[in-house]
């Protein structure tokens, strides 16, 4: 099994594949997989291969080619029920030269071609070069979260699992792509295929694209689906549920345990994690360090919460400390990573975490990530539950105050008196006839910052609409589906493999070498929690009730019961805490925002006086100023002086 | 006084755009100027500015939710306490 980085060009017929420029690709993702480089060069097909040897470690070596050498795969990521493929495969006549799951997918891939992706189970993003039919097949694990990026350039094929490789290769332009910008600044994440970068492409989650004859054609060979509305029913009681949830998480955290090395865990402190923790303790013999964050801030921390989880399942564990000058120290080297401006900071301490591990001599981690988008866990999901409710009765003076009770955690909320509760999350008509109804608040106040747009920026974005665009996108039965469904939906298919997934995890786990296992997204897992009827995800509005209830015997019942926290990283403070650190005045002074062309200087310039005077309390500025820094700094690493980070 | 609302507004909640994007009868919710930390940062300039203490009770749009609306609201409490 290898978490790496792979990369690869396919030129058109006659030209010759050219092994340096392969190599310089690979370099600039060696931080994938430090252990090995390869680069095979044959003809017009380059692949090339940067290995972190996790199984295997003997023989798993890639590019792997089939028995005749018509058939090459390099492979990143893992299919965790290779060992059961392998055997069926054995069964059926094929013969091993390795342990590898990636001899694995080269031998179903010879079994069955292009449909062998319906029998993984696991993250991964592969290529594989057909020599006889003279094609590439790429493809992409089912939630989106090994990442793969392409793009075609003079004819020839350029893919790799991160921008920076693509762009190693000098042919291919850097330049943004304001259409994406414009995305970014409403909904946190791009609509795949587009990206940041124009025409840089992503491989969308539940994708294979097929190369022959310098066509490409994707095919979605998997994706989210709900019950219909009215075709919901309880056909299993609630303890039902819980116990076939508990069995398959069982088994999705075991295979995710295959490893010849040692596999950690993440401990935040909530629920998610302390399931899988838990699973592993309770039902396998395996020995568990456990990895948590914590936090200067009190506001943030929650050690007390990951201490008492440790303790509990007797894990050996371990801390790192965040202060709001690491935070700010890493950030330039976070937006590296994740390759395209993000609103929040929350990736940093998840990046300093991700060393920790690696400086603990660990390569794998579970995390609980995925928990939140398939039981229903985020207050997203409860805040649009309570606008519908409300909204049915407009006049009601008690349902806008059940607002309240869902931010605890933020003192602004709570100042506020009723009415203005009413006025703020007032439900328009037309919102709740929105088919994105759930996502609006969100991503109308994330629209909000485009006023730090330039006005050259604005007319290039004239009559563009991205909400109409992901509307388009939206698969034929969406409408079908209860409001809550919907909700979810939007969550898993685009936060969780633009956001969640990818800035705040692969790429800052991998930026130190460290791997993400995810039980929670094995695709059982996900189709059996979309089974789930919305009125049991959520509970009036006790969130995640199936998986609460799944975790009776597991977890400590103070997590259990403890009233979800998101996870969350304090924001402008992390750059103007005592002072500003040097590259943030740069990137933010006028010279450089007008020279980027992107905002508006003496706006950006009133939005840091602000800050610097601490009166940025408010999610919209704060989200302002990491916006606007990330992608000055975006555009300074990969437009400007590409590769050039501080 | 309605300047220096005006003013206010504009720094604080636009950083200096769209000066004119908004009248003095319209919401400054619903045109999206002020959110709910907006209004928290209000009060506590109209208590800096103008003195005045703003009650619990008196968190409600119709008195902070233009800028006419604001001008009739400190009129009113200046008088009082007068």
């Amino acid at each position: 099994m290898n978490m790496c980085g792979i990369a690869g060009i396919i030129h058109p017929p006659q030209a010759k594949a050219d092994p340096g420029r392969l190599r310089s690709m690979i370099d600039r993702i060696r931080h994938r997989g430090p252990d090995e480089c390869a680069v095979y060069a044959k003809d017009r097909v380059g692949l090339a291969h940067a290995r972190l040897s996790i199984i295997d470690l003997a023989s798993g070596q890639q590019p792997m080619h089939n028995d005749t050498g018509t058939v090459s795969i390099v492979f990143n990521g893992e299919i965790f029920n290779y060992v059961e493929l392998r055997e069926k495969l054995i069964g059926k006549g094929h013969r091993f030269r390795t342990q590898s799951d990636t001899e694995v997918i080269l031998r179903l891939y010879e079994d069955r071609g292009e449909a062998c992706v319906h029998d993984l189970n696991g993250q991964w993003a592969f290529a594989i070069w057909d020599a006889e039919k003279q094609s590439l097949f790429l493809s992409r694990d089912r939630l989106g979260i090994a990442p793969l990026f392409y793009t075609q350039v003079d004819g020839a094929f350029i893919f790799a699992s991160e921008i920076k490789a693509i762009f190693a290769d000098s042919r291919v332009a850097r330049r943004i792509d304001l259409a994406g910008l414009n995305e970014l600044f409403t909904f946190w994440v791009n609509l795949p295929p587009r990206t940041f970068f124009r025409n840089i492409n992503e491989l969308p989650p539940g994708h294979s694209l097929t190369l022959r004859d310098g066509a490409v054609r994707l095919k979605r060979y998997w994706r989210l689906r709900y019950p219909d509305a009215d075709q919901l029913s309880n056909e299993m009681s609630e303890d039902e549920y819980a116990e076939r949830l508990l069995d398959l998480l069982v088994d999705s955290t075991r295979i995710r345990l295959r490893a010849d090395v040692p596999v950690g865990a993440y401990l935040s402190g909530g629920l998610d994690s302390s399931v899988i923790a838990a699973i592993v303790r309770k039902f396998t013999e395996t020995p568990l360090k456990t990895f948590s964050v914590t936090f200067r801030d009190a506001e943030f921390d929650e050690s007390i919460h990951q201490r008492e989880v440790a303790g509990a399942l007797a894990t050996e564990h371990r801390e790192v400390p965040c202060s709001y000058e690491d935070i700010g120290r890493v950030f330039p080297r976070v937006v590296w990573h994740a390759e395209k401006p993000i609103l929040r900071t929350a990736a940093g301490p998840l990046f300093i975490l991700s060393q920790l591990v690696r400086e603990s001599g660990y390569k794998v981690v579970l995390t609980g990530e995925g928990s939140d988008e398939i039981f229903g866990g985020y207050d997203i999901f409860k805040e649009a539950k309570i606008r519908r409710f409300w909204s049915a009765r407009p006049e009601s003076k008690m349902r806008p105050l059940l607002l309240k009770r869902l931010y605890p955690y933020l003192p602004m909320l709570q100042a506020q008196s009723p009415e203005y509760l009413k006025a703020f999350f007032h439900v328009a008509d037309a919102d709740l006839s929105s088919r994105l109804f759930s996502h609006l608040p969100r991503w109308e106040l994330t629209s909000d910052l485009k006023m730090f747009f330039s006005n050259d920026v604005r007319r290039e974005l004239e009559g563009t609409d991205p909400y109409a665009d992901l509307e388009r996108q939206l698969p034929e039965d969406y409408d079908g589906w209860d409001g809550f469904s919907r909700g979810q939906y939007l969550e898993a298919q685009y936060l969780l493999p633009g956001y969640l997934l990818s800035s705040q995890a692969d790429r800052v786990a991998m930026a130190h070498s460290v791997e993400g296992r995810y039980p929670f997204l094995d695709h059982r897992v996900v189709e059996f929690a979309n089974s789930i009827p919305p009125r049991l995800k959520m509970k009036v509005l006790n969130e995640k009730y199936i998986l609460k209830r799944a975790a009776r015997a597991l977890v400590p019942e103070a997590i259990r019961k403890r009233s979800k926290q998101p996870y969350r990283a304090p924001e402008a403070k992390s750059f103007f805490n005592g002072g500003a650190q040097e590259y943030v005045q740069a990137a933010l002074s006028p010279e450089r925002i007008r020279s980027h062309g992107i905002f508006q200087p003496a706006a950006v310039d009133r939005l840091v006086e602000k800050v610097r005077r601490g009166q940025a309390i408010g999610i919209k500025d704060n989200m302002a100023l990491v916006g606007v820094l990330s992608t000055q700094l975006a555009l300074d690493q990969f437009i400007d002086h590409f590769g050039e980070v501080q | 006084m309605k300047e220096i609302l005006r003013q206010f507004i504009c720094d604080n909640f636009l950083f200096g755009l769209q000066r004119d994007s908004f009248s003095d009868d319209d919401s400054l919710l619903e045109k999206r100027i002020i959110d709910s930390t907006g209004v928290l940062e209000l009060i506590a300039f109209l208590e800096e500015t103008f003195g005045v203490k703003v009650q619990d009770d008196e968190l409600l749009p119709e008195n902070l939710d233009s800028i006419n609306r604001l001008v009739r609201y400190i009129e009113k409490k200046s008088k009082a306490a007068a």
